[in-house]
Parts: C-alpha cells; sequence; structure tokens
C-alpha cells in the first residue's frame, strides 16, 4: 500500500485490475484503492509479471503493506513498490514493514459480501454481534453514517496542522502586471474553438515550474531533517471540489510541456480530480504546490505548504489596476503572487530571487 | 428555439460540468459562479458543452453575457432562432 500523501496512514483495496500470471508494466494500474481522498488508481513501479496477490478486495491495510508480488526481470520484489522518491512518513506514524496485513474483523459471509458492494470499511466497523462480530446491520449502519467530505476534512486537518506544527514558513509576496501574458492568451485563443482554448492558468503554471527550476531549493522535500532536492518537477495544482473537498494531484513535469499540452493535461487532472480517478503517482509526487484563488475577492492567499514540501506558490484574484508604466500611470491587470516557504530549506533571498525570475517570466508570454 | 428548449441546452451544459445539478433550480439573474462553485475551469468546459450543442463558436469575448441564466438565454435567442445546429 503506497503512501498517498503525508496524512495517509491506510487505505482500502477495491479492486484488482490485473491477475496473477499477467504481464505488467511501468505505470500501468494495476488496482483501485479507496482513501480519505477517494478512489485511487494504484500504478505499479516496474516491470514483470504478476506472482501473487496479497491483499483481497475489501481489506484495508496500512502503508507500507505488500500488495502484491511481481517477478521482474532480474529479481522477486515486493509491488507496488513506493514512488521513486517516496514520502517520508509523517513523525507520528511509526513506519510499518511491509510483511504486516491488518488482522481481519469478525464478520459473516453475507454482511462482508454487503461491505464490499457498499464500499464500507470493515476494520473501522465496531461489531454489536455475538464476539464483537460485525452484523449485517452494522455494515447498514455503518454506510449510512458515512461521510466522504467528512473524511477529506480530517485529511485536510492532519496535512495542515503537521505543517504548522513542524514547518516554519516564511512569507512573500509581488504584484505582477501580467496584461502581456492575458494579451497573449487571448489573442491565441481568438482564432480557435472553446475546446482548444487556453486557461491564463495553463501559462501561468508554466511560469511557476521554470522559475522552480532556476530556484531548485525550494523544489523538493524536508526529509529526516535535511532539505532533498528534486530534479524533475511535479507541480501539486489544488483543486477545490464542490461540497468542500480539497486536493492537491500533480501535474508532471509541466517545465518540459508547452501550453497547450500543459492546459490539456491541466483540463484532465481537474476532471479527474473531481469525478474520481486520480492516479497513486499525481498523489505523492508532487515537489512544489501552486494554489489559486480564481476570481475571487481576496488579492492575496498566505498558503500553507503540504509537507514534506518546503515551497507552496499562491496567486490572488487577476485585478485591474491604477499601474505606473513609464512613469505615468495606466490601467493593467495585476495578478499578486504569494510564496509561503519553508525556512529551514530556504531563506527569504532565496524566495525573494524566484518572485524575480516569474516576474521575468511573465513579460515574455511567447517564449513560454 | 423556444426557450423550454434554450434552457435544456444550458442545462444540459451546465450538468456536464457538474453533475450534482440535475434537478436543481436555477436563479436566473445570479451568476453560475456564486450559485454552483462554478470556477474558471468549469466556465470553460460549460462553454465547451454549449459550443458542441449549438456549433455556435462563442468567442471569449462573449463570455460575460453568458455567466447567468438569463445572459444565456439572450445571447442563444437570436443565435439559434433559425439556423443553429441544435
Amino acid at each position: 500500500m503506497p503512501s498517498l500523501g503525508a496524512d495517509m496512514d491506510a487505505g482500502t483495496l477495491v479492486e484488482w485490475r490485473r491477475h496473477p500470471g499477467e504481464r505488467v508494466a511501468r505505470g500501468d494500474i494495476i488496482a483501485v484503492v479507496e482513501t480519505q481522498k477517494g478512489a485511487i488508481e494504484i500504478e505499479v513501479f516496474q516491470d514483470g509479471v504478476i506472482e501473487t496477490i496479497e491483499v483481497p478486495v475489501g481489506q484495508k491495510v496500512p502503508v507500507g503493506t505488500v500488495l502484491a508480488r511481481i517477478r521482474g526481470a532480474e529479481e522477486l520484489a515486493a509491488a507496488p513498490t513506493p514512488p521513486s522518491r517516496p514520502l517520508p512518513t509523517p513523525g507520528e506514524t511509526p513506519e510499518i514493514p511491509p510483511a504486516v496485513t491488518a488482522e481481519r474483523a469478525r464478520i459473516s459471509p453475507r454482511a462482508r459480501r454487503r461491505a464490499e458492494s457498499l464500499g464500507v470499511d470493515l476494520a473501522a466497523i465496531a461489531g454489536t454481534g455475538p464476539g464483537g462480530a460485525v452484523s449485517f446491520e452494522d455494515v447498514e449502519r455503518a454506510a449510512r453514517a458515512r461521510s466522504p467530505a467528512a473524511d477529506m476534512r480530517k485529511a485536510i486537518a492532519a496535512a495542515m496542522s503537521r505543517s504548522k506544527r513542524e514547518i516554519p514558513h516564511y512569507y512573500l509576496e509581488a504584484s505582477y502586471d501580467v496584461s502581456a501574458l492575458l494579451d497573449w492568451v487571448a489573442e491565441r485563443n481568438a482564432g480557435r474553438a472553446p475546446p482548444e482554448r487556453l486557461l491564463a492558468m495553463a501559462p501561468l503554471l508554466k511560469v511557476v515550474a521554470l522559475a522552480l527550476r532556476q530556484m531548485p531549493v525550494l523544489n523538493g522535500f524536508w526529509r529526516d531533517g535535511a532539505f532533498l532536492p528534486s530534479d524533475e518537477i511535479h507541480l501539486g495544482v489544488a483543486i477545490s471540489l464542490r461540497g468542500g473537498g480539497l486536493v492537491a494531484p500533480a501535474l508532471h513535469h509541466p517545465d518540459r510541456m508547452d501550453a497547450e499540452q500543459l492546459m490539456r493535461n491541466l483540463s484532465d487532472l481537474v476532471a479527474r480530480a473531481r469525478r474520481g480517478g486520480l492516479r497513486s503517482s499525481e498523489l505523492s509526487d508532487s515537489t512544489a504546490t501552486v494554489t489559486s484563488l480564481g476570481e475571487s475577492i481576496a488579492d492575496t492567499i498566505f498558503p500553507v505548504i503540504y509537507p514534506p514540501q518546503v515551497a507552496i506558490v499562491g496567486m490572488g484574484g487577476i485585478v485591474q489596476r491604477a499601474w505606473v508604466v513609464d512613469g505615468r500611470i495606466e490601467p493593467r491587470q495585476v495578478l499578486r503572487i504569494s510564496l509561503a516557504a519553508d525556512h529551514r530549506a530556504s531563506n527569504g533571498i532565496q524566495g525573494a530571487r524566484f518572485l524575480e525570475i516569474m516576474g521575468r517570466l511573465l513579460q515574455e508570454p511567447g517564449k513560454l | 428555439m423556444n426557450d423550454d428548449r434554450l434552457i435544456a441546452v444550458v442545462r444540459r451544459a451546465l450538468e456536464s460540468v457538474a453533475p450534482e445539478l440535475a434537478g436543481v433550480a436555477i436563479e436566473p439573474s445570479q451568476t453560475f459562479r456564486d450559485q454552483f462553485e462554478i470556477d474558471s475551469m468549469d466556465f470553460l468546459n460549460f462553454i465547451i458543452a454549449l459550443h458542441q450543442q449549438t456549433g455556435l463558436d462563442i468567442p471569449e469575448a462573449d463570455y460575460p453575457q453568458l455567466t447567468t441564466l438569463e445572459g444565456c438565454l439572450g445571447y442563444l435567442r437570436p443565435r439559434l432562432a433559425s439556423g443553429g445546429t441544435a
């Protein structure tokens, strides 16, 4: 069971997509796991052949539990292995050795089938039957009481509390004239049908990614008392879900994409965040995060870092303001961008440099 | 196209973005954003859905007219009066 974020300690296996004897390749989706962030597709991290499946459908197991064994080209290894840069286990959660399996709840076959069909977590039910056994009625009651929104709220609470407890944030903010960028987007969109149009967010994310590339001390993880920079850039994009949920899946390699590709991938990511179908890698390998208020009365957001990352970029609403250009006051489209960074990993001067780099990139949207 | 059919077109587009809005009443003069937590990505998808149903190009400059149900009807009525593809 891979860790899909600092706030996750267990997951429930809800579906096996691949079966023993089948050949799998790195990146294939082999299972679906129910977590506090909804149903997540689990990708395999190596090529090989599935030997055995170790966790049956319906069972909740701790992070670190072996889900299946895959015979690779050279050796027999446990899989899915954690992502190439696994998230550190939160301080308060002890690391769980991979061989541990959850204790099976005492439950009647009828109740178990009902729980599976309703997607109810058996491990969380206090049975009222003989000897604490979980009855059919217990499952029904648990299904009625279950609330995905409440689960997600708990996950957010855990991650954000840990962040504010452990991370000494510092905050910087700068105002940018983004008229050139918006003009470029409008010009580009003018001749295109709606499905081919860009949102300003696509080039803005690219700007953040390129600036991170030049300021690597903001891109990576704080782990075991030291900063671990990441060679790759995966931007977590905070996506609010109707009904109060919030999830920040990773947009992979935005620094390597043009605005079109970035827009397609962003659109797909938002759709899957809202509909279900995020992948395990998207929940575990963000190297920095961006949060945007969109159209909002709030000029600025002072965001909270998602551990173990070391920086988060916040964007307010874009508004027309008086701006001084060559000694004259002109109306311009102004965006305030804030940075919250981990003072253990970087200093304010580096954060300020990052904001400067973004300012330069924003003036030349055609080069994005 | 009469208003009932136009409303159905707008509803279908809105529900393709936010399926949970099926059957929910729409306040005609209030923006979709204020009523239904529609963000910029949702709004673009709404425009895409309208485009796909009606064949209209809907340039970005027209977006402000399409933020409410009333606005959508005012925008679509003359454009779909005779030759719309829907």
